[in-house]
C-alpha cells in the first residue's frame, strides 16, 4: 500500500468590504437601504480571520503552503483584497460584481466560495472567515458553506490549533454557556470571533509588496452561480430614539418605580 | 490604503498618549518603536536596505496623517525621512548607504544639525569647525534648536572645514551618538513639546573621514537642496495640524446646543467653519502640488516656499478658530484643541521663517518679471 504523501495546507480566507465600523449610519429616505457613500473597510471579523491565517503560518511555517483571500464585490472591493495581501496573504481571488448590483446574500456567497474552491488547482484544507459581517450581521455564510461542501465547521472560534500531520484542528468556541472545545477533521470551515486575535497593522513595506501579489478575477457566471437575490428587504428603520431616564434617590424609590412600570419580578 | 494604515496607527497607538507626552514634554519610546515597526521611518529607502521604497508623496501623506493626531510625532517622522534619510540617499556613497540606511529605516532615529545660537536664517554663518587630523575630522562647536536630538542616534552635522572659503567650506558629517556627541539643554517650548529640541556640544568630536557625506565643501549645496524638500514636509505637517484641530472642534459644534439649536448651525459659525475649510483645502492642494512637482523632477522651490508659508498661516488661523468654536472647553487642555494652536506657532519659524519664505518667493517673481 502506498503511503499518502503529506500534503501542505492551503488556506482560504473570504473577506467582505463593508461600511466602516466607525461611520454614523444614515437610513435612506426610501427606507430600503442605508447611505453607502461613506467610508468602507474590511469587515473587522474578516481582519481577524486574515490575521489568524498569517499567525498559523507563523506557527506551522512551511506547512502552510498558501494563504488565498477571496472577495465578492464591485471593482472597489479589490482594495480590501490588497489590504489582506498587505497583512500577509499570498494571492487574491476577486469575484467581481457590477457596481450597481444588489448586495449578494449569504447563500449566494457560500455558493460562490464553494465554486471558487472547486476551481482551485489544489484542494483547500481550511477556510477561515469572520463569524458575521458588520453590515447585515447575518452570521450564516460560514455555516452554509460548510453545509454545501459537506465539511466540518467550527464557528465563533476564540482559539484555533491545527495539527497538520494528522489533519485535525482543535477549536475553542465561544458559546452562550462559556467555552466549548471541538476536535475537527480537515477540511474545515472556521468562523472567527472577536477574541481570537488582534489583527496587525499593515506596515508600509508590506503594503508596497502587496501591490505585486496576484489577484485572479472571476464573474459569477464563470463559477456557474446565480446571484439573483431571493430575499426582499421590506423596510429599514433606525432604532427608536432613547428617551431620557430619571435619577432615583433610594433603593425604595427604585423598587417603587419599577413596580409602577409593570416589572412584576420585583 | 496606505493613508488608512497610517491613520489607524495614529489613532490607535499615538492618540492615547498625546496629552501625556505634551504635559511631560517627552516622546514615548513606544511611539518611536511603532513608527519603525510599520516602516514609516524608511519611506523612500529602497526595500533591499530595509525601507518601504515608496515615493516622496507617500512620505508627505504620512506626515499629514500623523499631524492630525500629534504634530510632535509628525515632525519627528518628517525630519527623519525628508532631511536625514534623503541626505544619505542622495549624497551618500554606496558604502555609506549600505551602512546607515538600514539602521535609519529600522531602528535608529536621525537628527539634522545645522542651526546654531548665532546662525538660524543666516545658516551659513555657522561657527562649528572641523579640522583634519590623520584619518579623522575633529569637530568643535555647538548646535542649537536640533529636533529629535534627545532620542537620536545618527546625526548629520554641518561644520566648516575652511572658514577662509566662507560657505564653500561647509561640509556635512555623519556622526553617531557614541562618537561622543554631548546632548545639552533640552528646550522647554510653547508647542510641539513632545518633540525634543536640544543644544548639542561637540568637544573634540572625532568623526572618521569616511563619514563625510557628499564630499568636502558640499555642505552648503546639500543643506539648500534638502531644506527645499523639507519645506514641503512642514507644509504637510501644518495641513494635518489644521485638519486635526478642525476635526476635533467641528463635530462638537453640532452637538452643543444653545438657544435651541446646535451652535454650528448659526450662520456666523457655519460661515466661519466653511471659510476655514476653504483655506485648509487650498493649503493642502498647494502642498500636494509642490510634492507632485518635486516627484516629476520639475522645479519646485517657489511652490514649496509658498506651500510652507501658506500652510503655517492656515494652521495658526484654523487652530485658533477651533478653540473659539468649541468655546470654554476649547480653552481647556483636556480636549486637546488648544494644543494644536500652541503647536502651530512653530510653523512660521522653523525650516525657514515666514520672512525667508517670502523673500524666496519675491526673488523668483523678480527674476520672472524684470
Amino acid at each position: 500500500m502506498r503511503p499518502t504523501s503529506a500534503r501542505l495546507l492551503n488556506v482560504l480566507v473570504p473577506v467582505k468590504r463593508c461600511v466602516d465600523y466607525a461611520v454614523k449610519i444614515r437610513v435612506n429616505p426610501d427606507q430600503k437601504g442605508i447611505d453607502l457613500s461613506v467610508k468602507h473597510s474590511m469587515n473587522p471579523f474578516d481582519e481577524i480571520a486574515v490575521e489568524e491565517a498569517v499567525r498559523l503560518r507563523g506557527k506551522l511555517k512551511d506547512a502552510v503552503k498558501s494563504i488565498k483571500v477571496l472577495t465578492v464585490g464591485p471593482p472597489k472591493a479589490a482594495e480590501t483584497l490588497r489590504t489582506a495581501l498587505a497583512m500577509g496573504a499570498d494571492s487574491g481571488i476577486h469575484v467581481e460584481l457590477p457596481e450597481t448590483a444588489p448586495s449578494p446574500e449569504p447563500l449566494s456567497i457560500a455558493k460562490l466560495i464553494k465554486a471558487s474552491i472547486e476551481k482551485q488547482k489544489e484542494p483547500i484544507d481550511l477556510v477561515i472567515m469572520g463569524k458575521q459581517a458588520i453590515d447585515d450581521d447575518a452570521g450564516q455564510t460560514g455555516q452554509m458553506l460548510a453545509g454545501l461542501l459537506g465539511w466540518s465547521q467550527a464557528t465563533f472560534a476564540s482559539k484555533v490549533e491545527v495539527d497538520e500531520t494528522n489533519k485535525v484542528a482543535l477549536v475553542t468556541r465561544e458559546i452562550d454557556g462559556g467555552l466549548q472545545e471541538v476536535r475537527c477533521k480537515l477540511p474545515l470551515v472556521v468562523t472567527t470571533d472577536l477574541r481570537l486575535n488582534e489583527p496587525r497593522y499593515a506596515s508600509l513595506p508590506n503594503i508596497m509588496k502587496a501591490k505585486k501579489k496576484p489577484i485572479e478575477k472571476f464573474q459569477p457566471s464563470d463559477l456557474g452561480v446565480d446571484v439573483t437575490p431571493i430575499l426582499e428587504t421590506i423596510k429599514i428603520t433606525e432604532p427608536p430614539k432613547r428617551i431620557g431616564g430619571t435619577k432615583v434617590e433610594s433603593v425604595d424609590e427604585l423598587v417603587a418605580k419599577l413596580k409602577a412600570a409593570g416589572i412584576t419580578a420585583v | 490604503m496606505f493613508r488608512e494604515s497610517v491613520r489607524r496607527f495614529a489613532n490607535d497607538v499615538v492618540a492615547p498618549k498625546v496629552r501625556e507626552m505634551d504635559e511631560n514634554e517627552m516622546m514615548d519610546p513606544k511611539v518611536i518603536e511603532g513608527l519603525f515597526e510599520r516602516g514609516l521611518m524608511g519611506i523612500e529607502i529602497p526595500s533591499e536596505l530595509g525601507g518601504a521604497e515608496s515615493s516622496f508623496t507617500s512620505a508627505i501623506l504620512t506626515i499629514e496623517e500623523l499631524a492630525k493626531i500629534d504634530p510632535s510625532v509628525s515632525v519627528m517622522c518628517d525630519v527623519h525621512n525628508t532631511l536625514v534619510n534623503t541626505v544619505v540617499r542622495k549624497y551618500g556613497t554606496k558604502e555609506q548607504q549600505e551602512k546607515y540606511l538600514p539602521l535609519l529605516a529600522q531602528s535608529k532615529l536621525g537628527s539634522f544639525c545645522l542651526s546654531e545660537a548665532a546662525s538660524g536664517s543666516d545658516a551659513f554663518a555657522l561657527q562649528t569647525r572641523a579640522k583634519k587630523e590623520g584619518n579623522y575630522w575633529n569637530i568643535n562647536g555647538s548646535k542649537m534648536w536640533i529636533t529629535n536630538s534627545y532620542e537620536a542616534e545618527i546625526f548629520l552635522i554641518f561644520a566648516n572645514i575652511d572658514p577662509s572659503k566662507g560657505y564653500k567650506g561647509i561640509t556635512c558629517f555623519l556622526a553617531t551618538r557614541d562618537m561622543g556627541i554631548q546632548i545639552a539643554k533640552k528646550e522647554e517650548k510653547l508647542g510641539i513639546r513632545a518633540s525634543s529640541t536640544c543644544t548639542l556640544n561637540f568637544d573634540d568630536l572625532k568623526v572618521p573621514e569616511e563619514n563625510v557625506i557628499g564630499g568636502e565643501g558640499k555642505g552648503y549645496k546639500i543643506a539648500i537642496e534638502i531644506l527645499n524638500e523639507g519645506r514641503i514636509g512642514i507644509a504637510a505637517q501644518m495641513v494635518g495640524l489644521a485638519q486635526g484641530a478642525f476635526d476635533k472642534a467641528v463635530p462638537y459644534t453640532y452637538q452643543r446646543h444653545q438657544f435651541g439649536q446646535p451652535v454650528g448651525t448659526f450662520q456666523g459659525m457655519a460661515f466661519s467653519i466653511a471659510q476655514a475649510a476653504i483655506d485648509l483645502e487650498a493649503a493642502r492642494l498647494m502642498t500636494y502640488n509642490a510634492a507632485r512637482r518635486r516627484d516629476e523632477g520639475k522645479p519646485f522651490t517657489k511652490e514649496a516656499a509658498m506651500a510652507k508659508y501658506f500652510a503655517s498661516v492656515v494652521a495658526q488661523k484654523v487652530s485658533g478658530q477651533a478653540i473659539e468654536w468649541a468655546g470654554g472647553i476649547g480653552f481647556t487642555r483636556e480636549t486637546g484643541i488648544e494644543k494644536f494652536w500652541r503647536d502651530s506657532k512653530i510653523g512660521a519659524i522653523y525650516e525657514g521663517t515666514s520672512n525667508i519664505q517670502l523673500q524666496t518667493i519675491a526673488r523668483f517673481i523678480q527674476k520672472e518679471y524684470s
